[in-house]
């Protein structure tokens, strides 16, 4: 099954962190590509920029509207996301646990909706 | 052999047996809904065939068989996506291997139910959800019973129930004994699943007689087949606190008719007749703490049924050994550091060392955290100041437990006694 790994990363924790804490965290993300690697569980890993740089767009009645910011305005802001073809949820967390984020911040795990006969890449 | 035969043979099959059908299920399938469709489906196929052909040698593994090829019959009629499904490749191959299967009793279908408790007690469900499906899944309720146990609609619960099961399916929630590493956590999700469905029995205000007494039963039967499959699976703490917790639910159970007085009033302890405990219970409740006390691994259940058991032991008031209680519920402190446990322990305290001193500690206690929003602990105030004969003070606590006390039947309680308070001068 395959699931998809949101980070939400609280951005005044990340603000905060002195030099060789976000060494650290680098580290730690680093060793967890390894660890999902290693198991042959990792199918895409897709770090976002942060959220200054989101636009928003709505479409409405053929008028397009264009905002600055991410969609919501959340405490966590989206920092990445990643792709793990897992036996269970339980294989999931296990996995997920190890992400820097779900110690500072949170993670959302997600099952990806498997449509039969769309093209999805793997 | 008459309709009404073969009807109630199957009724008795659907309560005695088929929760182990499900699980059984389940083994292949990952979708609750699709097995209990299955096993509905199988049900009235019995009724048509059981009544021309006769009941067979062995009706539950008849079921079990109908309802594995209801579930292949229901995949194939479903979208392409299912059809190439590997569940649909794994019954497949189950159906071709078995070609006896008619002939198996239920003590051969594999009894599952363990995997089938750690389902629906598993963390990614939220709590309410995973009460709701161990009382429907697991026991067989009805979502209308359930329902009322939580106090909403059955459109609502039956919803609830719905989105669970999916939840499930979707999120791909495993149906598996969990790693050794993960079992004891996961056993303390399961025990606090159970308790909370005694508790729900244990507390259900008056008037819900019938379904008190029934959720508590279950639990406990639950909790003793919990304790049963745990064999060869779970590690001496896991062993431990499930026999606590059961001895836990069986010292209470042991009690519950002496609780309340024939009009509903409530009776505290200090005023049940002790003539109406069910003595063979308490032995037995008693027997599993010891039982559970051999592992040597301390835990909340334990202790709390340590508790019970000394109460339980107890003649009278006088005779409790309180010095034991208070020391007990210091011990259930460094588990869970709870002011109501705190309270718990005064009063224990109060009861050898004069209410005089329970008081002086309770002042102490005032401002912590949210007790003073907490019913019980004006209430008992209020008893340590009737006690000693200070009225005027016993007379406001009271009316300030009155105020923050939901249950109407301790509600009622807590009246009585200020009208007899208030009936004395000081």
């Amino acid at each position: 099954m395959r699931y998809m790994i949101l980070i939400y990363n609280d951005p005044t924790i990340l603000d905060n962190m002195t030099q060789a804490e976000q060494e650290a965290d680098f580290q730690s993300y680093m060793a967890f590509n390894q660890v999902a690697a290693e198991k042959n569980v990792m199918r895409n890993a897709l770090p976002l920029h942060p959220a200054s740089t989101a636009t928003t767009l709505r479409v409405r009645d053929g008028k397009s509207n264009t905002f600055d910011g991410p969609f919501a305005e959340t405490k966590e802001i989206l920092g990445g996301v990643y792709v793990l073809d897992c036996k269970d949820l339980d294989e999931a967390l296990e996995l997920a646990a190890l992400i820097p984020a779900a110690h500072h911040s949170s993670v959302e795990i997600r099952p990806i909706l498997e449509i039969p006969g769309v093209e999805q890449s793997q | 052999m008459t309709i009404n035969d073969i009807h109630s043979h199957i009724t008795e099959i659907f309560q005695e047996e088929s929760r182990i059908i499900i699980a059984a299920l389940l083994s292949t399938l990952c979708d609750i809904e699709l097995a209990e469709d299955a096993l509905q489906d199988a049900l009235v196929d019995a009724l048509q065939n059981w009544s021309k052909n006769g009941i067979p040698n062995n009706p539950a593994a008849w079921i079990m068989t109908t309802a594995r090829r209801k579930v292949i019959d229901r995949l194939r009629r479903a979208g392409t996506r299912q059809k190439y499904s590997p569940e649909l490749q794994a019954l497949q191959k189950f159906e071709e291997q078995s070609n006896t299967s008619e002939e198996t009793s239920i003590d051969e279908i594999p009894d599952e139910r363990l995997k089938l408790i750690f389902t629906c007690c598993h963390p990614a469900l939220a709590f309410d959800a995973q009460i709701s499906l161990t009382l429907q899944v697991v026991i067989g309720l009805s979502a209308e019973i359930i329902a009322k146990t939580f106090l909403i609609p059955g459109a609502t619960m039956a919803q609830r129930l719905v989105r669970t099961k999916r939840k499930i399916r979707d999120a791909g929630i495993p149906y598996a004994i969990p790693s050794t590493d993960k079992l004891p956590e996961r056993i303390n999700a399961v025990l606090s699943v159970i308790y909370f469905i005694f508790n729900a029995g244990y507390t259900t205000p008056i008037g819900n007689e019938l379904m008190q007494a029934d959720l508590c039963e279950e639990a406990i039967r639950l909790a003793r087949t919990l304790y049963q499959l745990l064999e060869n699976h779970a590690d001496d703490t896991a062993h431990a606190e499930t026999l606590g917790l059961l001895s836990l639910m069986i010292l209470h159970h042991a009690r519950h008719t002496s609780r309340l007085e024939s009009n509903g009033n409530m009776l505290l302890m200090e005023q049940q007749n002790r003539a109406l405990w069910n003595r063979d219970a308490i032995a037995e409740g008693i027997a599993l703490l010891d039982k559970a006390l051999l592992f040597r691994k301390r835990g909340v259940y334990q202790i709390q049924a340590a508790i019970v058991a000394l109460h339980s032991e107890a003649t009278n008031i006088e005779t409790t050994d309180w010095k034991q209680i208070a020391l007990l519920y210091r011990a259930l402190m460094e588990f869970i550091p709870s002011p109501v446990i705190e309270l718990n322990r005064i009063v224990a305290i109060a009861m050898f060392e004069g209410f005089e001193t329970g008081l002086e500690l309770l002042n102490q206690l005032e401002n912590q955290d949210k007790l003073e929003q907490y019913h019980l602990f004006h209430a008992t105030c209020a008893d340590f100041l009737r006690r000693l004969n200070r009225t005027n003070e016993a007379k406001s606590a009271y009316i300030k437990a009155i105020e923050l006390c939901e249950n109407q039947v301790e509600r009622q309680f807590l009246e009585r006694r200020l009208i007899e308070v208030s009936s004395v001068s000081e």
